[in-house]
């Protein structure tokens, strides 16, 4: 059987992957018509592409259906409890770089860090009668990092677009999402905190602790591993 | 040998019926839980320990993390005064850190609701808990978190200090912080300015009054380094009971906020033993139960097994009198004390004996 590697489906992710892997001598591509979620591998054997959604690249790699995986730092991070189980990072790839940071408006000159936002939120609290609200998708990580900066009486609200609008919308009050350059922040009037940056996150490429190696599967996974390195 | 769920129900209905026999009235409450009170309550560290699900008719509904809670419900919406209350049945936890620990088990309780004797009511739930025990080779640690309670109470600092405190007691790190950076001089705090159009719910009185609070609150002196020290001295307590007792009076010498905090302290020492606790083997351990769910305001207890840390907790229990008053309603409130057993873990430490 061959070894199966798992590339994002589609975007700017797909094609960057393609020329990370060319630059090293070998040829990902899509099979057939664009519309087909079918790859092919030229340049090496005992390997098969896996055309997936980067969001279930990291459930797939957990589960040992692939042996290796490209996506984000941070889907891996919020999607699988503890992550480093089951999958190793082999390589950064250099491209995908994306923050999840925590934001909050612009206007608010009272605060500018984790501890500002705390007290903030208890004030809130008193005067609204709910929870401070803050919109992600990144549900884990945001509580996780909030629960270790000791920030109390502030409630998750899922939001799975446009997050950066939660907060003019008056749907939340704070918002936490990956971001590349901050335009998207600065339009919606949104500033990070200056203690605010919860994960670094660039695409990398897994491999999983999971997947069943055969001694061909090994070879290859060994050849492959040499040509990347 | 292994334990069956087999053989856990049924240590579970004698527990139970144990308790029944001192006088309490079995009650069962429901495995789904509204989330809201407990999303009020806790916070969304609550999501992180309980599973949440949901449907479209009722909303979101948690597998009870704890029967706590609810018995405190039912008790302020139609209790007698005073009741004594036990239950058994599951209690679900989501386990995120580690696979090894139990994301479903059972517990049995005894909570007492009563106004007359707070010590007593203490004593007779430690008691009751280390006797149906038996003989199991475990070891009890108590502590007050009360007397923490009443030293910050008692800072001669600012409500704004003093609430920031009182709001992480619960959060050992992070009172830490506060604490020192309220013991810091940190001159007049300065804000850069914006010009970004303010956008949210938060409005700009709310911006300006936390900005007014800070300034004025930068005149108030740092609280002073001694203060400091005394809370580190209090927080390093661990002792036998009556050996911790001296060292709580000697420290109410410097301390006196936390004189009737002691006083509750001692009188519980005397109820215990009252009840046969060996008091002079007894730990205190005056930062116990910081870091645990964040409704003990007073007494909080554990029972550990002596030679296996790596089981949970036998027992685990205290007082929670603010829990009553939030969720009472109409500021109603009523002294209450409690605590849990595992049958699941007597039964595991019992085995390997």
């Amino acid at each position: 059987m061959t070894i199966k590697l798992g590339v994002p489906s589609k975007g700017r992710l797909m094609e960057k992957t393609f020329e990370w892997f060319g630059a090293r001598g070998i040829t990902l591509a899509r099979s057939g018509s664009d519309r087909e979620y079918a790859g092919v591998v030229d340049g090496i054997e005992g390997v098969s592409l896996v055309l997936l959604s980067a969001g279930e690249i990291p459930r797939e790699l957990a589960a040992g259906r692939i042996h290796l995986g490209v996506t984000g730092t941070d889907l891996v991070h919020e999607k699988l409890a503890l992550w480093d189980q089951s999958v190793i990072a082999v390589e950064e790839m250099g491209f995908g770089h994306a923050d999840l940071i925590l934001a909050v408006p612009a206007a608010w000159t009272d605060v500018d860090t984790l501890h500002d936002l705390d007290a903030a939120a208890a004030a809130f609290r008193g005067v609204h009668g709910h929870r401070l609200r803050v919109a992600t998708k990144y549900h884990r990580l945001v509580r996780e990092f909030l629960r270790g900066a000791g920030v109390a009486d502030y409630a998750l609200v899922d939001s799975q677009g446009a997050t950066e609008g939660t907060v003019a919308n008056e749907t939340a009050e704070a918002i936490a999402d990956i971001t590349s350059t901050g335009d998207t922040l600065r339009a919606n009037h949104l500033k990070v905190l200056s203690d605010g940056v919860i994960l670094r996150s660039q695409a990398t490429l897994w491999k999983s602790r999971a997947a069943a190696l055969d001694a061909d599967e090994r070879t290859s996974l060994e050849v492959l591993m040499a040509r990347l390195g | 040998m292994t334990v069956t769920r087999g053989d856990t129900n049924a240590l579970a209905a004698r527990l139970r019926a144990g308790f029944e026999a001192q006088g309490a009235q079995a009650v069962e409450p429901p495995i789904l839980q509204p989330a809201d009170t407990l999303l009020d309550l806790y916070g969304e560290d609550i999501r992180a320990r309980a599973y949440v699900t949901s449907d479209a008719l009722r909303g979101e509904q948690m597998l009870r993390p704890d029967f706590t809670v609810p018995v405190v419900q039912m008790h302020m919406a139609h209790g007698a005064d005073p009741a004594r209350y036990t239950y058994a049945g599951e209690v679900f936890r989501r386990q995120e850190h580690d696979a090894d620990r139990a994301n479903e088990f059972v517990q049995v309780g005894y909570e007492v609701f009563e106004r007359d004797d707070p010590a007593a009511s203490d004593a007779e739930v430690f008691a009751l808990i280390a006797g149906a025990l038996g003989d199991l080779p475990v070891r009890a640690v108590t502590g007050d978190i009360g007397v923490l309670m009443a030293v910050v109470n008692g800072l001669d600092t600012s409500d704004l200090r003093k609430n920031a405190l009182m709001r992480h007691i619960w959060r050992p790190r992070r009172f830490r912080a506060l604490l020192e950076r309220f013991a810091t001089d940190r001159g007049v705090p300065e804000f850069a300015a914006s010009d970004a159009p303010l956008v949210g719910a938060r409005r700009q009185h709310e911006i300006d009054a936390r900005i007014a609070a800070l300034t004025a609150d930068a005149e108030v002196p740092p609280i002073p380094a001694r203060d400091v020290d005394l809370i580190a001295a209090l927080l390093d307590i661990s002792a036998p009971m009556p050996d911790a007792l001296g060292r709580l009076h000697d420290l109410s010498v410097d301390l006196p906020a936390i004189v009737p905090a002691v006083a509750r302290v001692a009188a519980r020492q005397e109820a215990l033993a009252a009840r046969g606790v060996n008091v002079s083997k007894l730990a205190f351990d005056a930062s116990y139960g910081r870091t645990s769910m964040e409704y003990y305001d007073g007494f909080v207890f554990g029972f550990a097994a002596v030679e296996r840390p790596d089981l949970s907790l036998l027992a685990s229990g205290g007082r929670y009198d603010a829990l009553t008053r939030r969720l009472g309603g109409g500021g109603r409130e009523i002294p209450a004390v409690g605590g849990v057993m595992r049958p699941g873990v007597m039964l595991e430490l019992g085995a390997t004996l």
